[in-house]
Protein backbone atom coordinates (compact mmCIF):
# COMPACT_ATOMS: atom_id res chain seq x y z
CA UNK A 1 0.00 0.00 0.00
CA UNK A 2 1.27 3.59 -0.62
CA UNK A 3 0.77 5.88 1.89
CA UNK A 4 -0.01 10.03 1.22
CA UNK A 5 0.65 12.65 3.33
CA UNK A 6 -0.33 16.64 3.72
CA UNK A 7 1.17 19.11 5.29
CA UNK A 8 -0.60 21.84 6.46
CA UNK A 9 -3.39 19.72 6.91
CA UNK A 10 -6.05 19.63 9.75
CA UNK A 11 -5.18 15.68 10.81
CA UNK A 12 -1.79 15.84 12.08
CA UNK A 13 0.55 13.83 10.07
CA UNK A 14 1.46 10.82 12.59
CA UNK A 15 -2.60 10.59 12.89
CA UNK A 16 -2.92 10.37 8.65
CA UNK A 17 -0.33 7.61 8.61
CA UNK A 18 -2.26 5.77 11.35
CA UNK A 19 -5.79 6.37 9.85
CA UNK A 20 -4.63 5.49 6.09
CA UNK A 21 -3.20 1.90 7.34
CA UNK A 22 -6.08 1.58 9.59
CA UNK A 23 -8.38 1.93 7.16
CA UNK A 24 -5.82 -0.63 5.05
CA UNK A 25 -6.28 -3.18 7.32
CA UNK A 26 -10.20 -2.82 7.64
CA UNK A 27 -10.05 -3.12 3.90
CA UNK A 28 -8.22 -6.48 4.06
CA UNK A 29 -5.39 -4.28 1.99
CA UNK A 30 -3.04 -5.17 4.70
CA UNK A 31 -3.18 -8.77 5.60
CA UNK A 32 -2.52 -10.11 8.94
CA UNK A 33 0.77 -11.40 9.65
CA UNK A 34 1.77 -8.43 7.10
CA UNK A 35 5.22 -6.75 7.98
CA UNK A 36 4.82 -3.11 7.62
CA UNK A 37 7.90 -0.65 6.84
CA UNK A 38 9.91 0.38 9.45
CA UNK A 39 10.25 3.56 10.83
CA UNK A 40 12.97 4.97 9.39
CA UNK A 41 12.08 3.53 5.91
CA UNK A 42 8.43 4.93 5.99
CA UNK A 43 9.99 8.59 7.19
CA UNK A 44 12.39 8.49 4.29
CA UNK A 45 9.65 7.66 2.11
CA UNK A 46 7.39 10.77 3.24
CA UNK A 47 10.06 12.59 4.09
CA UNK A 48 9.07 13.36 7.59
CA UNK A 49 10.45 13.35 10.74
CA UNK A 50 11.10 9.29 12.30
CA UNK A 51 9.51 10.35 15.49
CA UNK A 52 6.51 10.89 13.48
CA UNK A 53 6.31 7.60 12.28
CA UNK A 54 6.81 6.03 15.31
CA UNK A 55 3.78 7.77 17.25
CA UNK A 56 1.69 6.40 14.49
CA UNK A 57 2.63 2.75 14.88
CA UNK A 58 2.63 3.74 18.60
CA UNK A 59 -0.87 4.62 18.48
CA UNK A 60 -1.55 1.75 16.39
CA UNK A 61 -0.17 -0.80 18.66
CA UNK A 62 -2.25 0.75 21.45
CA UNK A 63 -5.25 0.42 19.54
CA UNK A 64 -4.63 -3.69 19.07
CA UNK A 65 -4.01 -3.13 15.09
CA UNK A 66 -0.80 -3.66 15.05
CA UNK A 67 1.68 -5.45 16.86
CA UNK A 68 5.63 -5.07 17.24
CA UNK A 69 8.09 -8.50 17.58
CA UNK A 70 11.09 -7.63 19.11
CA UNK A 71 13.63 -6.76 17.01
CA UNK A 72 11.35 -7.39 13.83
CA UNK A 73 9.29 -4.69 13.54
CA UNK A 74 5.64 -4.01 13.24
CA UNK A 75 3.62 -6.61 11.98
CA UNK A 76 -0.52 -6.75 11.44
CA UNK A 77 -2.06 -7.87 14.12
CA UNK A 78 -4.82 -10.58 14.65
CA UNK A 79 -7.96 -8.74 15.01
CA UNK A 80 -9.01 -8.32 18.64
CA UNK A 81 -10.39 -6.28 20.97
CA UNK A 82 -7.83 -4.10 23.63
CA UNK A 83 -10.96 -1.82 25.05
CA UNK A 84 -13.87 -3.02 26.51
CA UNK A 85 -17.59 -2.49 25.17
CA UNK A 86 -18.24 0.66 27.29
CA UNK A 87 -14.73 2.49 26.14
CA UNK A 88 -15.71 1.31 22.75
CA UNK A 89 -19.08 3.04 22.27
CA UNK A 90 -17.34 5.65 24.16
CA UNK A 91 -14.84 6.35 21.36
CA UNK A 92 -17.41 5.85 18.67
CA UNK A 93 -19.84 8.54 20.15
CA UNK A 94 -17.11 11.05 20.40
CA UNK A 95 -16.04 10.29 16.94
CA UNK A 96 -20.01 10.29 16.00
CA UNK A 97 -20.35 13.80 18.46
CA UNK A 98 -17.65 15.58 16.18
CA UNK A 99 -19.51 14.43 13.07
CA UNK A 100 -22.38 16.10 13.93
CA UNK A 101 -21.03 19.06 15.10
CA UNK A 102 -20.10 19.46 11.28
CA UNK A 103 -22.62 18.75 9.80
CA UNK A 104 -24.72 21.26 11.79
CA UNK A 105 -21.77 23.70 10.97
CA UNK A 106 -22.14 22.79 7.24
CA UNK A 107 -25.77 22.84 6.73
CA UNK A 108 -25.88 19.10 6.30
CA UNK A 109 -29.91 17.16 7.42
CA UNK A 110 -29.56 14.14 9.40
CA UNK A 111 -30.72 11.93 6.25
CA UNK A 112 -27.80 13.66 3.85
CA UNK A 113 -24.96 13.05 6.58
CA UNK A 114 -26.04 8.79 6.89
CA UNK A 115 -26.32 8.45 3.08
CA UNK A 116 -22.91 9.99 2.72
CA UNK A 117 -21.81 7.62 6.00
CA UNK A 118 -22.97 4.62 4.13
CA UNK A 119 -21.78 5.92 1.04
CA UNK A 120 -18.12 6.02 2.52
CA UNK A 121 -17.93 3.38 4.61
CA UNK A 122 -18.73 0.97 1.42
CA UNK A 123 -16.08 2.84 -0.30
CA UNK A 124 -13.87 2.33 2.56
CA UNK A 125 -14.16 -1.32 2.75
CA UNK A 126 -13.81 -1.97 -0.83
CA UNK A 127 -10.33 0.01 -0.30
CA UNK A 128 -10.63 3.14 -2.57
CA UNK A 129 -9.56 5.92 -0.97
CA UNK A 130 -11.20 8.95 -0.08
CA UNK A 131 -9.04 12.26 -0.89
CA UNK A 132 -8.46 13.79 2.20
CA UNK A 133 -9.05 17.62 2.83
CA UNK B 1 13.35 21.25 35.46
CA UNK B 2 15.09 19.30 32.54
CA UNK B 3 14.88 15.53 32.38
CA UNK B 4 18.02 15.29 29.93
CA UNK B 5 21.98 15.33 31.63
CA UNK B 6 24.20 17.49 30.43
CA UNK B 7 26.04 15.83 27.99
CA UNK B 8 22.83 15.29 25.60
CA UNK B 9 22.37 18.89 25.35
CA UNK B 10 23.39 20.26 21.92
CA UNK B 11 22.24 23.91 22.20
CA UNK B 12 21.55 25.86 25.67
CA UNK B 13 20.72 28.82 27.07
CA UNK B 14 19.81 30.67 30.38
CA UNK B 15 18.48 34.13 30.76
CA UNK B 16 20.09 35.06 27.28
CA UNK B 17 19.11 38.70 26.83
CA UNK B 18 19.70 41.47 24.36
CA UNK B 19 19.85 44.75 24.05
CA UNK B 20 19.96 46.77 21.04
CA UNK B 21 20.11 50.18 23.10
CA UNK B 22 17.68 50.69 25.26
CA UNK B 23 15.42 48.04 22.76
CA UNK B 24 15.17 44.74 24.45
CA UNK B 25 15.70 42.06 21.19
CA UNK B 26 16.18 38.41 23.29
CA UNK B 27 14.56 38.72 26.45
CA UNK B 28 15.28 36.05 29.16
CA UNK B 29 15.11 33.15 27.04
CA UNK B 30 15.89 29.68 28.33
CA UNK B 31 15.95 26.41 26.34
CA UNK B 32 18.20 23.13 26.47
CA UNK B 33 17.68 21.25 23.38
CA UNK B 34 18.60 17.56 23.22
CA UNK B 35 20.84 16.04 20.85
CA UNK B 36 19.63 14.00 18.09
CA UNK B 37 16.78 16.51 17.39
CA UNK B 38 15.45 18.63 14.41
CA UNK B 39 14.00 22.14 16.48
CA UNK B 40 11.94 24.22 14.61
CA UNK B 41 12.13 27.88 15.53
CA UNK B 42 9.30 29.80 14.41
CA UNK B 43 8.59 33.94 15.15
CA UNK B 44 7.59 36.60 12.69
CA UNK B 45 10.45 38.86 11.15
CA UNK B 46 12.39 41.11 13.52
CA UNK B 47 10.76 39.15 16.22
CA UNK B 48 14.51 37.97 17.83
CA UNK B 49 15.09 35.11 16.01
CA UNK B 50 18.57 36.31 13.83
CA UNK B 51 19.88 37.97 17.12
CA UNK B 52 19.15 34.73 19.54
CA UNK B 53 21.17 32.46 16.85
CA UNK B 54 23.95 34.96 16.64
CA UNK B 55 24.47 34.84 20.38
CA UNK B 56 24.30 31.14 20.03
CA UNK B 57 26.81 31.02 17.73
CA UNK B 58 29.00 33.14 19.50
CA UNK B 59 29.29 36.17 17.27
CA UNK B 60 27.11 38.67 19.26
CA UNK B 61 27.75 38.94 23.22
CA UNK B 62 24.73 38.67 25.41
CA UNK B 63 23.61 42.04 27.57
CA UNK B 64 22.82 39.27 30.11
CA UNK B 65 22.67 35.85 30.47
CA UNK B 66 24.76 32.99 28.60
CA UNK B 67 24.27 30.19 25.96
CA UNK B 68 26.41 26.83 25.10
CA UNK B 69 26.38 24.94 22.12
CA UNK B 70 27.88 21.15 22.87
CA UNK B 71 28.46 21.94 26.60
CA UNK B 72 30.93 25.43 25.15
CA UNK B 73 29.83 28.28 26.31
CA UNK B 74 29.19 30.59 23.08
CA UNK B 75 31.76 33.77 24.02
CA UNK B 76 34.40 31.24 24.86
CA UNK B 77 33.92 28.60 21.10
CA UNK B 78 37.44 27.51 19.98
CA UNK B 79 38.23 26.91 16.15
CA UNK B 80 38.35 23.37 16.95
CA UNK B 81 35.14 23.68 18.82
CA UNK B 82 33.79 25.62 16.29
CA UNK B 83 34.78 22.32 13.57
CA UNK B 84 31.86 20.75 15.34
CA UNK B 85 29.38 23.42 14.42
CA UNK B 86 28.12 23.80 10.83
CA UNK B 87 26.02 26.92 10.10
CA UNK B 88 24.54 28.39 7.12
CA UNK B 89 22.88 31.21 6.58
CA UNK B 90 20.77 32.08 4.19
CA UNK B 91 22.72 34.16 1.28
CA UNK B 92 25.84 32.56 2.30
CA UNK B 93 28.54 33.94 0.27
CA UNK B 94 29.94 31.86 -2.84
CA UNK B 95 32.77 33.05 -5.28
CA UNK B 96 30.46 33.95 -8.42
CA UNK B 97 33.38 32.81 -11.10
CA UNK B 98 34.05 29.30 -9.64
CA UNK B 99 32.64 26.29 -10.50
CA UNK B 100 30.50 23.98 -7.92
CA UNK B 101 33.54 21.50 -8.04
CA UNK B 102 36.16 24.49 -6.82
CA UNK B 103 33.87 25.40 -4.63
CA UNK B 104 34.63 22.11 -2.61
CA UNK B 105 38.20 22.47 -3.43
CA UNK B 106 38.88 25.60 -2.06
CA UNK B 107 37.23 25.12 1.05
CA UNK B 108 38.20 21.21 2.32
CA UNK B 109 41.80 22.80 2.16
CA UNK B 110 41.19 25.20 4.58
CA UNK B 111 39.56 22.37 6.99
CA UNK B 112 41.34 19.65 9.17
CA UNK B 113 37.80 16.94 8.35
CA UNK B 114 36.49 17.07 4.87
CA UNK B 115 34.44 14.25 3.47
CA UNK B 116 33.88 14.96 0.20
CA UNK B 117 31.91 11.99 -0.62
CA UNK B 118 29.33 14.16 1.59
CA UNK B 119 29.93 16.73 -0.86
CA UNK B 120 29.02 14.47 -3.88
CA UNK B 121 26.11 13.30 -2.34
CA UNK B 122 24.73 16.76 -0.96
CA UNK B 123 24.85 18.82 -4.40
CA UNK B 124 23.29 15.09 -6.76
CA UNK B 125 20.08 15.58 -4.53
CA UNK B 126 19.92 19.26 -5.06
CA UNK B 127 20.53 18.07 -8.84
CA UNK B 128 23.52 19.81 -8.98
CA UNK B 129 26.73 19.50 -11.67
CA UNK B 130 29.94 20.05 -10.23
CA UNK B 131 30.68 21.43 -13.37
CA UNK B 132 28.23 24.06 -13.22
CA UNK B 133 29.33 27.52 -12.81
CA UNK B 134 28.03 29.64 -9.77
CA UNK B 135 26.86 32.42 -11.37
CA UNK B 136 24.35 30.12 -13.26
CA UNK B 137 22.93 28.43 -10.50
CA UNK B 138 19.52 28.86 -9.36
CA UNK B 139 18.77 30.08 -5.54
CA UNK B 140 17.49 26.60 -4.21
CA UNK B 141 21.11 25.14 -6.12
CA UNK B 142 23.36 27.70 -4.64
CA UNK B 143 21.78 27.22 -0.79
CA UNK B 144 22.31 23.14 -1.95
CA UNK B 145 25.84 24.33 -2.54
CA UNK B 146 26.15 25.82 1.11
CA UNK B 147 25.02 23.34 2.61
CA UNK B 148 26.62 20.82 1.08
CA UNK B 149 29.97 22.50 1.96
CA UNK B 150 28.78 22.72 5.52
CA UNK B 151 28.04 19.13 5.83
CA UNK B 152 31.14 17.98 4.80
CA UNK B 153 33.33 19.07 7.68
CA UNK B 154 31.29 16.56 9.34
CA UNK B 155 29.65 19.10 12.03
CA UNK B 156 27.70 17.13 15.04
CA UNK B 157 24.99 19.96 15.54
CA UNK B 158 23.68 22.06 12.48
CA UNK B 159 22.52 25.87 12.31
CA UNK B 160 20.28 26.95 9.66
CA UNK B 161 18.85 30.73 9.73
CA UNK B 162 16.25 30.42 7.63
CA UNK B 163 18.33 28.06 5.15
CA UNK B 164 14.81 27.42 3.14
CA UNK B 165 13.78 31.44 1.97
CA UNK B 166 13.04 31.31 -1.47
CA UNK B 167 13.45 28.39 -2.23
CA UNK B 168 11.15 26.23 -4.92
CA UNK B 169 9.26 23.40 -3.69
CA UNK B 170 12.06 20.52 -4.98
CA UNK B 171 14.99 22.35 -3.42
CA UNK B 172 12.81 22.64 -0.24
CA UNK B 173 12.62 18.82 -0.54
CA UNK B 174 15.86 18.31 -0.86
CA UNK B 175 16.82 20.31 2.11
CA UNK B 176 14.32 18.56 4.05
CA UNK B 177 15.78 15.28 3.55
CA UNK B 178 19.63 16.54 3.61
CA UNK B 179 18.16 17.37 7.45
CA UNK B 180 16.24 14.06 8.09
CA UNK B 181 19.37 12.34 6.86
CA UNK B 182 21.83 14.39 9.18
CA UNK B 183 19.74 13.56 12.11
CA UNK B 184 19.46 9.85 11.20
CA UNK B 185 22.62 8.84 13.05
CA UNK B 186 20.84 9.51 16.44
CA UNK B 187 23.32 12.40 18.26
CA UNK B 188 23.64 14.86 16.01
CA UNK B 189 20.92 17.88 16.19
CA UNK B 190 19.88 20.44 13.96
CA UNK B 191 18.25 23.95 15.02
CA UNK B 192 16.99 25.36 12.19
CA UNK B 193 14.81 29.26 11.82
CA UNK B 194 12.08 29.34 9.07
CA UNK B 195 8.54 30.17 7.96
CA UNK B 196 7.93 27.38 6.28
CA UNK B 197 4.95 25.81 8.57
CA UNK B 198 4.18 22.54 6.76
CA UNK B 199 7.70 21.91 6.37
CA UNK B 200 8.61 22.58 9.97
CA UNK B 201 5.52 19.98 10.67
CA UNK B 202 6.91 17.59 8.44
CA UNK B 203 11.04 17.64 9.94
CA UNK B 204 10.88 19.01 13.07
CA UNK B 205 10.52 16.51 16.41
CA UNK B 206 10.49 20.55 18.66
CA UNK B 207 9.66 24.09 18.52
CA UNK B 208 10.44 26.95 19.93
CA UNK B 209 8.21 29.83 18.81
CA UNK B 210 9.36 32.99 19.56
CA UNK B 211 7.10 36.76 20.24
CA UNK B 212 8.50 39.60 21.38
CA UNK B 213 11.87 38.24 21.85
CA UNK B 214 10.75 35.79 23.83
CA UNK B 215 9.68 31.77 23.57
CA UNK B 216 6.28 31.16 24.53
CA UNK B 217 6.29 27.73 23.34
CA UNK B 218 9.20 25.37 23.86
CA UNK B 219 8.45 21.46 23.43
CA UNK B 220 8.08 19.02 21.52
CA UNK B 221 5.44 18.74 18.46
CA UNK B 222 3.56 15.89 19.98
CA UNK B 223 3.26 17.95 23.06
CA UNK B 224 2.22 21.33 21.38
CA UNK B 225 -0.46 19.55 19.91
CA UNK B 226 -2.06 17.27 22.56
CA UNK B 227 -2.76 20.31 24.49
CA UNK B 228 -4.20 22.45 22.65
CA UNK B 229 -7.89 22.34 21.23
CA UNK B 230 -9.83 24.27 18.96
CA UNK B 231 -13.03 25.22 19.31
CA UNK B 232 -15.68 27.19 16.83
CA UNK B 233 -18.88 28.62 19.01
CA UNK B 234 -21.67 30.63 17.71
CA UNK B 235 -23.52 32.85 20.14
CA UNK B 236 -26.92 33.42 20.12
CA UNK B 237 -25.82 37.43 20.96
CA UNK B 238 -23.06 39.85 20.29
CA UNK B 239 -20.66 39.93 23.27
CA UNK B 240 -18.98 43.28 23.71
CA UNK B 241 -16.45 42.62 26.77
CA UNK B 242 -14.98 39.75 26.89
CA UNK B 243 -14.84 37.33 30.31
CA UNK B 244 -11.76 36.24 30.98
CA UNK B 245 -11.45 32.56 29.31
CA UNK B 246 -8.60 30.15 31.05
CA UNK B 247 -6.01 28.70 28.53
CA UNK B 248 -7.15 31.02 26.10
CA UNK B 249 -4.49 31.41 23.33
CA UNK B 250 -6.13 33.22 20.44
CA UNK B 251 -9.57 34.29 19.10
CA UNK B 252 -10.42 35.04 16.15
CA UNK B 253 -14.17 36.79 15.64
CA UNK B 254 -16.27 36.50 12.82
CA UNK B 255 -19.46 38.38 13.73
CA UNK B 256 -21.13 35.70 16.33
CA UNK B 257 -18.97 33.07 15.21
CA UNK B 258 -16.03 32.61 17.09
CA UNK B 259 -12.98 30.16 16.61
CA UNK B 260 -11.17 29.98 19.96
CA UNK B 261 -7.73 28.28 20.71
CA UNK B 262 -7.33 26.62 24.21
CA UNK B 263 -4.36 25.37 25.98
CA UNK B 264 -4.73 22.44 28.60
CA UNK B 265 -9.03 22.99 28.16
CA UNK B 266 -10.69 21.77 31.20
CA UNK B 267 -14.03 21.74 32.64
CA UNK B 268 -12.99 25.53 34.11
CA UNK B 269 -12.79 26.89 30.40
CA UNK B 270 -16.17 24.39 29.02
CA UNK B 271 -17.91 26.73 31.94
CA UNK B 272 -17.17 29.80 30.90
CA UNK B 273 -17.61 28.57 27.33
CA UNK B 274 -20.98 27.48 28.32
CA UNK B 275 -21.78 30.50 30.33
CA UNK B 276 -21.62 32.81 26.60
CA UNK B 277 -24.60 30.99 25.77
CA UNK B 278 -24.92 29.62 22.26
CA UNK B 279 -23.95 26.54 20.74
CA UNK B 280 -20.67 24.53 20.24
CA UNK B 281 -19.94 24.03 15.91
CA UNK B 282 -16.84 22.10 16.13
CA UNK B 283 -14.02 21.32 18.63
CA UNK B 284 -11.29 19.77 17.55
CA UNK B 285 -7.71 19.11 18.28
CA UNK B 286 -5.76 22.05 16.28
CA UNK B 287 -3.63 21.64 13.41
CA UNK B 288 -0.21 22.30 14.05
CA UNK B 289 -0.53 25.21 11.26
CA UNK B 290 -3.58 26.98 13.21
CA UNK B 291 -1.21 25.83 16.54
CA UNK B 292 2.25 27.78 15.27
CA UNK B 293 -0.32 30.59 13.50
CA UNK B 294 -2.65 31.21 17.22
CA UNK B 295 0.98 31.55 19.49
CA UNK B 296 2.86 33.68 16.17
CA UNK B 297 -0.45 36.22 15.58
CA UNK B 298 0.14 37.54 19.16
CA UNK B 299 2.54 39.50 19.02
CA UNK B 300 1.03 42.05 16.78
CA UNK B 301 -1.87 43.53 19.12
CA UNK B 302 -1.93 40.81 21.18
CA UNK B 303 -4.55 41.56 24.06
CA UNK B 304 -4.57 41.22 27.45
CA UNK B 305 -7.43 38.94 27.73
CA UNK B 306 -4.89 35.98 26.08
CA UNK B 307 -3.56 33.67 28.44
CA UNK B 308 0.37 34.17 29.11
CA UNK B 309 0.95 30.15 29.46
CA UNK B 310 3.67 29.37 28.03
CA UNK B 311 3.83 25.74 26.66
CA UNK B 312 7.30 25.09 28.67
CA UNK B 313 9.82 22.40 28.59
CA UNK B 314 8.51 21.46 32.23
CA UNK B 315 5.42 19.59 30.62
CA UNK B 316 7.38 17.29 28.47
CA UNK B 317 7.89 13.66 29.67
CA UNK B 318 11.06 12.23 30.32
CA UNK B 319 10.90 9.62 27.28
CA UNK B 320 10.61 12.65 24.40
CA UNK B 321 13.82 12.96 22.42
Amino acid sequence: MQIRIVAGSNAAIYKQIADQINRAVAAGDLEVGQMLPSVRQLARELVINPNTVAKAYADLVQAGIVETQAGRGFFVAKRRQVYTKTERMRRLDESIQSLINHSFSLGFSTEEVLDRVRELFAKALRGVPESTS
Amino acid sequence: MSTHSAQNIAFSANGLTRYFGSKPVVRQCSFAIPRGTVTGLLGLNGTGKTTAIRMLMGFLPPTRGSSAILGIDSQALTAADRMRIGYTVEGHFLYNWMRVADCECFQAGTFARWNGKQFRETIERFGIEPSARVSHLSRGQRAGVSLALTLCTLPEVLVLDDPALGLDPVSRQALNETILEFVESGDRTVLLSSHLLDDIERIADRILIMVDGRFVVDTTVENLLSRLSTCTLELEEDIKSLPTIPGLVHLRRIGRRWTLTIVDMGSETEETLSQLGGRTLVRSQTAFNDAAMAYLSRSRGSSSFLSKTPIAPASIGANQR
